[in-house]
């Protein structure tokens, strides 16, 4: 009877322990089919951020399964009732060696790989183009609760009567590196476009310059990632990404709007 | 044999108490009064003991506060049924979103400062460093006693926040400026973010007498022949913590005062110039300017960073001392396993400002923190491979502290390897913030320190109450635990993966979030299921304390040193001379009488 207790509390520990590797990689293989996977790509940028997830989704699934394989096997044969004492060993130096140097050369690796696409983003400006850090398309002001973008006027002034400025929608034309400013007016903000794979925080008295380039014309969310209040949960936004011809039409009409009511 | 020099049985008390290896054979002192004994006790395990029952009651309250944000999560904006109408009797029991943004600021609050922290190292910490080096007590038994009391000014103002006039402390645990700074921009929080400082204050100077004392204790009192090499994981874990402590509080503790003063006395370390809220300038409001929010956010996390690390080295080293008396077997790699959590802790000073990618600090500087982030794997991986090391060709006994052990690393494997994404700057700019990183931190700080919490219980009970915790009750409670935690927090990832951001207080307006509402509602299931099912551990510890089976001073057949003293371990808890002859995992011995060698006793030759 008591050996059927323990065979039982084996089994059970070990079937509890092998679900860890069996419905963690499961889930994450059906998580594209339950919408629980990354949103479209929708800029230049996003593909090569979504591979660097990739690489470290492979490198990290085989070193999860490999590791938890071995804890439930370890479990389930040496929890055996056995009369003999267990193996006596304090360590082996090459296998420490071994398996610090394995996991030191994968997180160079990782390291290494990751600095040209962080950079892609957050520190290579578009120098040429209609845009620049100096010439930019646009200043996005968060507050709160509402995000707010100013577009400035012919000869590229923030300030003045020629100055449009729209709330919560955010009109940019596609296919062109689109460099603004990021502002906030009150407290922290941060400027999130999961399609964008685009997150920058907006600090009172800083102005950041942030660069994308939309590849697909669309509506899409614009979501506040940095608790700023208690309407922290509504402080949305919405981008719209015009075709280049459009949205130069679009600017334009902005722009003779301003007069016609005057 | 032993490197180290035994104390002379007579040598002067520099610290002013027994010199290590005391005996305490006669009880030469006078029976104390019930206040003194249990109350203002200068007793390490009765300060141990007081931490635990304290740090156990406010773990209610924070998962309490987790249920109410799992409520709102599953169904926004409904009357939330038992605790809605204590937390918002205005509403009927609806969540505000003020009353939101306060929920997680201060599940948060109090799990990290209430909850892990005083469980791991002021419960443990006291407990066992004595027992485990072979010592009569602390090397300062009052400034203990001062520590375990500091930490109540604390609880009382946290307390006192809750019911602050315009609410409770809404800025999160992070607590960023301006938000926090200026009471105009949260309308919710005007005193009740300065008893929030208040609270991590006196929390802190508890953290600090405690952490002095851990390392003095540990530096000075081991009893004769214990080496630094022969001190059980345990007290390296705790001892690194406490260094981490010792070198990280006194930033925080800077950083809350420089905000306190920013909100009382409008210093402006942390207002920049130019801010307008709610249609006024806080300068004409009479706020000083020209600080820096990002200053803050510095200060804070060359705290904070450390200190999630001073939340798991500890249950790292429960763990791995666990897992040795039970699996029969040395630790493999003993020296490695010290070393890495050294190296963990050194690695955390350097990598603050991984929490600071999107935060508008220079980009460049990014790329040298993730590099060294990245750089802890290394010693997380060490450990990870060492404890299945240990248990290669051991003789496993599944008692419960052992599948609470075993649990801890499969677990830790989860939330250390979901940390390299986080450290990669590129990949860090989607999920920065999202519901990942929320799995992330729970998988090490829940389902890794909690569950290495629950595990040093049950290993430990006997010691601590002369009574073994009930096995069936610890493994009924250990199965749905493991269960529910998993439906917890697993699914984050993905939902993180989604793009769902934290602190969202009804996320389902987007577009991106519309779909994500059943997930969170499984999820929120599975969290009121966590929390109900600890019920079968409160009945077995309470339960145990009185009915427990009496045990001997050694349960376990283990090696260390506490199991030296009676159990219960009396005033000066051990009773005859110490001796130590080898390090701490001797299990599996061959040729030795039992399949253990005690410390004390020396190895067959």
């Amino acid at each position: 009877m008591a050996g059927l207790k323990h065979f039982l509390l084996r089994v059970l520990t070990t079937l509890l322990l092998l679900a860890v590797p069996v419905l963690g990689v499961w889930t994450f293989v059906k998580a594209e089919e339950w919408g629980l996977w990354f949103p479209p790509i929708v800029s230049s940028y996003g593909a090569g951020i979504d591979n660097l997830f990739y690489v470290i989704l492979w490198m990290v699934t085989v070193t999860f399964v490999g590791t938890e394989l071995l804890l439930v096997w370890f479990v389930f044969r040496y929890s055996k009732r056995d009369p003999t004492r267990a193996v006596y060993t304090h360590g082996n130096h090459t296998l420490e060696l071994v398996w610090t140097a394995i996991p030191a050369l994968l997180m160079i690796f990782v390291a290494f790989s990751q600095m040209e696409a962080w950079s892609d983003v957050k520190l290579n400006f578009p120098e040429e183009g209609p845009y620049t850090v100096e010439k930019p398309l646009m200043e996005v002001y968060a507050s709160q609760f509402d995000w707010r973008v100013r577009y400035p006027d012919a000869q590229g002034n923030f300030q003045g009567a020629d100055v449009i400025e729209v709330p919560y929608d955010i009109t940019v034309p596609a296919d062109t590196k689109v460099v603004f400013r990021l502002k906030s007016r009150d407290v922290l903000h941060s400027f999130f476009v999961p399609v964008f794979r685009l997150k920058q925080d907006a600090v009172p008295g800083m102005e950041i310059p942030v660069w994308f380039e939309a590849t697909q014309p669309g509506d899409y969310d614009l979501i506040c990632a940095e608790l700023c209040g208690w309407g922290h949960y509504k402080m949305a936004g919405r981008i719209h990404v015009l075709p280049k011809d459009e949205f130069d039409t679009w600017l334009a009409a902005k722009r003779a709007a301003l007069y016609a009511t005057e | 044999m032993s490197t180290h020099a035994p104390a002379a049985p007579h040598a002067a008390r520099p610290l002013g108490i027994d010199p290590p290896g005391t005996v305490h054979t006669t009880h030469e002192h006078h029976e104390l009064g019930f206040v003194r004994k249990y109350i203002f006790s200068t007793d390490h395990k009765v300060i141990g003991l007081q931490f635990l029952f304290t740090g156990l009651v406010m773990l209610l309250f924070g998962g309490l506060m987790a249920m109410a944000i799992r409520w709102q999560l599953a169904y926004p904006w409904t009357e939330m049924p038992v605790l809605g109408r204590l937390l918002f009797p205005e509403t009927g029991g609806v969540t505000t979103p003020e009353g939101y943004t306060m929920l997680f600021t201060m599940h948060g609050t109090l799990m990290i400062f209430f909850v892990i922290i005083p469980l791991l190292t002021g419960t443990f910490g006291n407990y066992l460093i004595p027992l485990m080096i072979g010592a009569p007590d602390m090397a300062f038994p009052r400034l203990n006693m001062l520590g375990y009391w500091f930490w109540w000014p604390g609880i009382a103002c946290i307390l006192i926040s809750f019911g602050a006039e315009g609410g409770g402390p809404a800025a999160g645990w992070t607590s960023y400026p301006p938000l926090s700074t200026i009471e105009a921009a949260a309308p919710g929080s005007n005193w009740g973010q300065n008893w929030w400082l208040l609270s991590l204050t006196f929390v802190g100077v508890s953290s600090m007498m405690g952490a002095v004392n851990y390392v003095t204790t540990i530096v000075k009192m081991r009893a004769p022949g214990m080496t630094f090499f022969r001190l059980p994981l345990s007290i390296w874990g705790l001892l690194i913590a406490a260094l981490l402590q010792l070198f990280a509080l006194p930033v925080l503790t800077a950083a809350s005062f420089m905000q306190l003063f920013d909100r009382v006395f409008d210093a402006g370390f942390f207002t920049p110039t130019g801010v307008v809220i709610n249609g006024t300038s806080p300068e004409t409001l009479g706020n000083a300017a020209g600080g820096h929010p990002l200053l803050w956010q510095h200060l804070f996390w060359f705290y904070s960073h450390p200190a999630v690390y001073i939340l798991v080295v500890p249950a790292m080293g429960f763990v791995s001392d666990i897992l040795a008396v039970h699996a029969r077997k040395p630790i493999f790699g003993y020296k490695p396993m010290a070393y890495s959590m050294a190296g963990i802790a050194g690695l955390g000073f350097i990598v603050w400002g991984h929490h600071m990618f999107m935060s508008g600090m220079n980009p460049s500087v990014g790329l040298v923190f993730m590099t060294a982030t990245l750089m802890i794997a290394l010693p997380s991986a060490v450990k990870v491979f060492n404890w299945l090391g240990t248990l290669w060709g051991a003789r496993i006994q599944l008692t419960s502290a052992m599948l609470f052990a075993l649990s801890f690393v499969s677990m830790f494997i989860i939330g250390g390897l979901s940390g390299i994404w986080m450290a990669s700057t590129p990949v860090d700019i989607y999920i920065h913030d999202t519901y990942i990183i929320v799995a992330h931190f729970h998988y090490v700080v829940f389902a890794g320190s909690v569950m290495a919490i629950f595990g040093a219980i049950y290993h430990w009970f006997p010691k601590m109450f002369g009574r073994a915790m009930n096995e069936t009750l610890g493994k009924i409670h250990f199965v749905g635990t493991f269960v529910f935690l998993n439906g917890v927090f697993y699914m984050m990832h993905q939902l993180g993966l989604a793009g769902l951001m934290r602190r969202t207080a009804d996320p389902y307006a987007y577009e991106t979030y519309a779909h994500l509402q059943p997930v969170n509602e499984f999820i929120s299931l599975c969290a009121f299921a966590l929390l109900f099912w600890q019920v079968f551990f409160v009945l077995n510890f309470f339960g145990s304390m009185v009915w427990g089976k009496r045990v001997g001073r050694n349960p376990w057949n283990a090696a260390s040193l506490e199991w030296e003293a009676p159990s219960p371990p009396g005033h000066g808890n051990f009773d005859r001379q110490l001796a130590v002859h080898h390090g701490p995992y001797e299990y599996g011995v061959p040729d030795a009488p039992r399949d253990f060698v005690p410390q004390t006793q020396r190895l067959p030759t």
